[in-house]
């Protein structure tokens, strides 16, 4: 404890403004991978059960949305819609400027874009899983499509897309870091500044690879426990 | 026809760098793969350790902070290091490395990938007959006749799947060595956008490269699940 106290007064690097600095970061961070996820999930719902459908207008342009935003890096993906957003004639004077001036919002639709188009495509997975029993049921009760859909497929579909929608928010979470390339202080960004102001690349570097750790950790955690209630009549016995 | 302002053969440039860090990481991450799998299952306490701890500490911090940690770190850790090495040996091991762009990318990618691809293996690995070993132990085969006969081949059909997929994922990750300086295909193409003020000109045909090397990879995976899936039904 003591040497503890000591490596902490003697450290030059984590004194309260960085501390501060950092913490700034964590709520950037924390503010934009919940609220892309949020908006994302929303999105995706009417994505997923467009993707299903058998007519081919209905679903193949959700498919090029999943297959473009899926098979290209969300790194190009930001840099257009932020350079492409911020350069074009006559933005910075119109009063949609006061949306863009901050690198935060073309940031967020990124996100949620990509995220969305991941998704859509791990609900199209939970759905087609349906068993086909169930929906014969509920077509035997005389339920309507909408009845079927929001009472039998999209409740189960739900439970069973929760595993792999787990490893989608890790992945939303790690992904947030090149915000930090487009003038973002998130935590990456916290600690690029650090980096650059003390030029001391492990104390900074490190100390939020523990914080994103941490952060993974708490993320399994949560899901762990929601597969335990909502999934727990496949848990072994 | 498209005019990219002459910056088109650069960008062209630009995308062979970024299939050579992929192509270079991915044989690394094969590599730590392998080994990472091996010291799960076989390995004593120590290197199943290590390597448990490689894959969880790897897969829970982003690929950015990685990839900075080793490129602004590497060349100090690695300095110190030769510095130890030169006053250690009286003066006599003088080397020295420059740790560009080029090898934190590719070092960096192939180190995190190597966690997933431990992952991958060791799944594949648990797949293969138990049988099949003691049957080729059985033969008097040594334990790396074991793997290179009966363990990797069939080790290989079931971890395609996984394989495949952290291509993809890796393929789309050499896009952050941008970040850190390596003139690669988007790096090129945002400096393009800045200067000419046209961003989709330039994006749109580094997206479209991307997914085309996609498909490509698509296409390569399904002619080596062929190969790798002889003698085998499927169900």
């Amino acid at each position: 404890m003591d040497a503890l106290l000591a490596l902490i007064d003697t450290n030059k690097i984590f004194n309260l403004t960085t501390l501060g600095h950092y913490w700034d970061g964590f709520v950037m961070t924390i503010q934009l991978v919940a609220s892309s996820l949020l908006i994302g999930l929303i999105i995706s719902v009417p994505l997923a059960v467009m993707r299903t459908s058998k007519n081919p207008f209905i679903n193949y342009p959700v498919w090029f949305f999943t297959y473009v935003f899926r098979g290209t890096p969300l790194l190009i993906q930001l840099y257009m819609i932020y350079y492409g957003v911020t350069l074009i004639d006559g933005i910075q004077e119109s009063v949609f400027w006061v949306i863009f001036e901050r690198a935060y919002y073309p940031c967020l639709i990124a996100f949620t874009l990509n995220t969305a188009a991941y998704t859509t495509e791990i609900f199209r997975g939970a759905i087609e899983a349906t068993p086909k029993g169930e929906i014969e049921a509920a077509k035997a009760y005389g339920m309507s499509w909408l009845k079927r859909m929001t009472r039998i497929v999209l409740p189960s579909a739900f439970r069973r897309a929760i595993p792999a929608y787990s490893n989608e928010v890790i992945f939303m979470l790690h992904a947030s870091a090149i915000a930090s390339t487009v003038t973002i202080i998130d935590l990456t960004g916290a600690a690029r500044d650090i980096y650059a102001r003390y030029y001391a690349p492990f104390e900074s570097f490190l100390f939020v690879a523990a914080i994103y750790l941490s952060i993974t950790f708490t993320i399994i955690f949560i899901f762990k426990q929601l597969e335990k209630r909502l999934l727990a009549h496949l848990q072994p016995r | 026809m498209l005019d990219l302002h002459g910056y088109g053969p650069s960008i062209f440039s630009g995308a062979i760098v970024t299939i050579e860090v992929a192509l270079l990481s991915i044989i690394i991450a094969f590599i730590l793969g392998l080994l990472g799998a091996v010291a799960k299952q076989s390995g004593g306490t120590i290197s199943r350790s290590i390597a448990t701890a490689y894959t969880t500490i790897i897969r829970g911090v982003p690929d950015l902070v990685l990839m900075m940690l080793i490129f602004f770190g590497g060349q100090i850790a690695f300095n110190n290091f030769t510095e130890w090495l030169y006053y250690a040996s009286d003066e006599k091991i003088d080397i020295f490395i420059n740790i560009n762009e080029f090898v934190a990318g590719v070092l960096t990618i192939g180190f995190i990938f190597g966690a997933y691809m431990t992952e991958t293996f060791r799944g594949a690995f648990l797949a293969v007959d138990q049988g099949q070993i003691e049957a080729g132990k059985a033969y008097g085969m040594t334990n790396l006749q074991v793997f290179k006969r009966i363990m990797f081949p069939q080790m290989m059909r079931h971890a395609l799947p996984g394989l495949g997929n952290n291509w993809q994922v890796l393929l789309k990750t050499t896009a952050l060595v941008s970040v850190i300086g390596l003139a690669d295909m988007v790096r090129l193409a945002t400096e393009a956008a800045k200067s000419t003020g046209e961003p989709f000109l330039f994006f749109i045909p580094v997206a479209a490269v991307y997914l085309g090397l996609t498909a490509c990879s698509e296409w390569g995976f399904a002619v080596l699940k062929k190969r790798y899936n002889v003698g085998t039904v499927e169900a």
